[in-house]
């Protein structure tokens, strides 16, 4: 049989443990990914003793005790601390979400938290998106119409069908959905992957603009799309309970009906 | 200093920030063909315009009368007649268009029946010069903020504009009193790069992590502030903080005046609707500063709720729920997620929260930068936008949704007049090398701290002070006792502790350079603080009840040397700037 290793310099080494100091009785495990680019030394994982007495519920709570208190050193990406901005989405537990949404309490036993999947790491928790950036930028997320020249007031837009856009304009580009789906993770340079392509419908489903079947052509291509093999990973893992494989699918069906 | 090497760059103009005033700058400044790069420490649509839920103000009128007079006049009073009256009158009247505009753009307006932009009720928004309420807060649901982030950074895609994005921005470099750029540090790979530029525009966003319980986020650290007052220029009415009177209870977490505006209201341990008592006409919908204020009298008085009786509760269990889903799915959610309440059946625990910098760069509403040198003086160079500015268009007390609309109308302002100022690719002057040692050398400095002070322990002291000693009602004794008090942290930071010596995503470093700016303002929002011997606004002095038009009808300027700090003051402008409104004489404020 095949045997796959990692390459010696990818291995995951056991590093640190930061033993609580407090005596308290009500302590969480957790194991957290280091790697430092500056230092030529393979990635670790961290273990932390983490007094839960004096800690909020999330995840985030969690990391910023551990900044705070026992290692400065832990790096990680956060702002808004509720859900809105996107910065703070890892692997928490096995799975990709914001770590200032998900509540600790809902993970037994010790807690593993990695950066976003298949993603060049930065360092310790912060991973590259700049790819996935590169791709939104791609499906060109402005409102295209000629009508504005002319027009002092807002574009009418009825209520039905601005509804048409619920769900899709909420997202956060957390990426949470895009580095969960294993067709991202083999073709992540050139499928658009679910959260791009979300945004793609947004554009595509809003009725004031004017260039649909152009939008609808620009990612009708068997890479930027049809890598899609409706795994719906990406559903499961949005933190903000949208349905990006639903998205899809309404553009394949789109180009199928078209 | 010579370890770093330095990246050099060239702009006709540079913005710092890309929150919805950066971007807003950024579009108008790349439409005119102007040279144009837009740092930010975070990726644009992570900036704090995302939190931004309840809506942006403008007298469209689609839900019945509406007039930029009367939105002016709403200002004015909101402001406590501490606003300069030509820039609101500015605000007021720019409003639709930017609003149009941004729809335009792609925004995701919610709907009236007849499809045009939803405007709901607000706090303070009232109609013809304060009667009954108005609707007049344009709203994507209650995600108004994030819809207006993300729409505008398509735009600035759009158009072009360069991006270096997750760069920090250290220090600006200035040249006989003109600003010449910036000096900045790239997360990513570590460099450090200068930029030079005719005009830069700090679009840098509010400070509201000097607080420990703040809607703000973690990156809400005013470095453009920071900057500034290293740069030697004063900030303007630091006093002036804004409690949100609806922070979600232990979490911080904002909970929009939407909820208001739609219906909410707010009951005190009795069960009572106690805003009727405190402001009889305007009930749950009067300015935040009142209300707030009234909501931490009732803690006070005993009738706060839950065990330790120091919590209120929101009620919006009696709306429909389908109204709920389409007008307030964001706050479900953060309920829900938070405190694990359905809005629909239980009320929601809330308390005033830090939530807004009324005070910050004083410019004038073409953005430029002012000080005081005998009269006003722009800084050649310098403009600011947004919650880092004071235009001031909010002076005492910012209304609700008057915010986003101030991002939008004075980020295009920006914009104007810069294209007006900057012709595409003029010569650039030559910056001293030791304008850049000196803030390389403040750099080197912090990221070798080795003393025994963790940034943390410092940020915690200084928000547990600033929370303790400067929060809703001030008075001499906790106001005297905080301008002590506050120095601590700041000597501290001589025996800083950074363990992180790296360059690449050093989140340590990054910390501790946004604690040096936080500390600062800190130092000058206490000190403002208990000069002004008033109540005005969101600066209420229990010792001093009243407005005192006759002595403090002016702004405070705040400079701080790096040892101590120096106040002046400068005139309000009463004034309109043209005759299309006449001024608002300042009378008694009562909602």
């Amino acid at each position: 049989m095949v045997q796959f290793n990692l390459p010696k310099n990818s291995k995951i080494l056991k590093g640190q443990t930061f033993k609580d100091k407090t005596g308290s009785q009500n302590i969480k495990v957790v194991h957290i990914y280091r790697w430092d680019p500056e230092k030529k030394e393979n990635p670790r994982e961290d273990t932390f003793e983490v007094d839960l007495n004096t800690c909020g519920n999330k995840v985030l709570d969690i990391l910023n005790k551990i900044k705070n208190d026992l290692d400065s050193s832990l790096t990680f990406r956060k702002s808004c601390a509720h859900g809105v901005c996107g910065s703070c989405a890892m692997n928490i537990d096995g799975v990709n979400t914001l770590s200032c949404m998900k509540s600790h309490k809902d993970i037994k036993g010790d807690l593993r938290i990695f950066p976003l999947p298949h993603l060049k790491v930065v360092k310790d928790l912060v991973a590259d998106l700049s790819t996935l950036y590169k791709q939104y930028e791609s499906i060109e997320p402005w409102l295209k119409t000629s009508k504005l020249k002319s027009q002092k007031n807002e574009i009418n837009q009825s209520k039905e069908n601005r509804e048409k856009l619920d769900g899709l304009y909420e997202c956060i580009m957390c990426a949470c959905c895009s580095t969960s789906c294993p067709s991202y993770w083999w073709n992540g340079e050139s499928y658009l992957g679910p959260a791009v392509l979300l945004q793609a419908y947004r554009w595509i489903s809003d009725s004031r603009d004017e260039e649909k079947m152009k939008r609808l052509k620009m990612v009708a291509d068997k890479l930027k799309l049809y890598r899609c093999h409706t795994i719906m990973n990406c559903t499961s893992s949005c933190p903000k309970g949208l349905n990006p494989a639903k998205a899809i699918g309404s553009i394949k069906k789109m180009l199928a009906t078209s | 200093m010579s370890a770093y090497k330095i990246i050099d760059h060239k702009y006709d103009v540079l913005v710092v920030g890309a929150g919805g005033s950066g971007l807003r700058a950024a579009v108008g400044l790349s439409e005119s063909g102007l040279k144009t790069a837009c740092i930010s420490k975070v990726f644009p649509t992570r900036s704090h315009t995302a939190a931004a839920q309840g809506g942006i103000s403008a007298a469209l009128g689609n839900a019945g009368e509406d007039d930029w007079r009367w939105h002016m006049y709403d200002t004015v009073k909101g402001s406590d007649w501490l606003g300069d009256q030509d820039c609101i009158e500015y605000l007021c009247k720019e409003a639709p268009e930017a609003v149009i505009e941004l729809e335009h753009y792609g925004v995701p307006f919610s709907r009236t029946k007849d499809g045009k932009i939803y405007q709901r009720a607000f706090g303070g928004m009232t109609k013809n010069y304060g009667n009954e309420p108005v609707q007049r807060t344009c709203a994507a649901a209650d995600r108004t903020g994030h819809a207006i982030l993300h729409t505008l950074y398509g735009q600035a895609l759009k158009h072009k504009t360069e991006f270096f994005i997750e760069y920090f921005a250290l220090d600006l470099l200035m040249k006989n009193g003109e600003c010449k750029g910036v000096l900045a540090w790239n997360l990513n790979d570590g460099t450090i790069h200068r930029f030079r530029s005719h005009i830069t525009i700090l679009a840098t966003g509010g400070y509201g992590k000097i607080y420990h319980s703040t809607t703000a986020a973690h990156t809400c650290t005013g470095d453009g502030n920071g900057m500034v007052l290293r740069a030697g220029l004063p900030l303007q009415d630091m006093e002036f903080v804004q409690f949100h009177p609806t922070g979600l209870y232990g979490i911080g977490c904002l909970i929009s005046e939407a909820v208001r505006g739609e219906g909410g209201y707010l009951v005190n341990s009795k069960g009572e609707r106690f805003m009727e008592r405190y402001a009889p006409k305007a009930k749950d919908l009067a300015s935040r500063d009142v209300v707030s204020r009234s909501m931490s009298i009732e803690i006070k008085e005993g009738r706060g709720i839950g065990e330790n009786k120091d919590h209120i509760h929101l009620h919006i269990d009696h709306i429909d729920p389908k109204i709920i889903e389409s007008r307030l799915p964001g706050i479900s959610e953060s309920v829900e997620t938070f405190v694990h309440r359905d809005v629909t059946k239980d009320p929601i625990p809330v308390v005033p929260t830090v939530h807004y910098n009324m005070g910050g760069i004083p410019t004038n509403y073409k953005a430029e930068v002012i000080t005081l040198n005998g009269n006003d003086k722009t800084v050649p160079g310098l403009m600011a936008i947004g919650e880092a500015a004071c235009v001031s268009v909010h002076g005492a007390n910012r209304l609700g949704s008057n915010s986003l609309i101030d991002l939008v109308v004075f980020g295009k302002s920006a914009a104007m007049r810069a294209a007006e100022l900057v012709k595409p690719n003029s010569p650039h002057d030559e910056i001293s090398k030791s304008e850049t040692d000196k803030s390389l050398d403040r750099f080197d400095k912090l990221r070798n701290g080795n003393g025994s002070n963790k940034t943390s322990e410092l940020r915690l002291l200084m928000q547990k002070t600033m929370q303790e000693k400067c929060a809703v009602f001030r008075t001499e004794k906790t106001l005297k006792e905080g301008v002590n008090e506050i120095k601590k942290p700041f000597e501290d930071m001589k025996h800083i502790s950074v363990k992180d010596r790296s360059l690449i995503f050093n989140t340590d470093l990054m910390e501790t350079l946004e604690f040096d700016n936080l500390i600062r303002q800190a130092i000058t929002t206490m000190e403002s603080a208990y000069y002004r011997k008033e109540s005005r606004g969101a600066h209420a002095r229990e010792d001093f009840p009243k407005r005192d038009d006759q002595n403090y009808m002016k702004h405070t300027l705040s400079w701080h040397d790096g040892k101590k700090v120096k106040i002046d003051y400068r005139k309000v402008n009463l004034s309109t700037m043209t005759n299309d409104v006449q001024t608002f004489p300042p009378k008694d404020r009562v909602y």
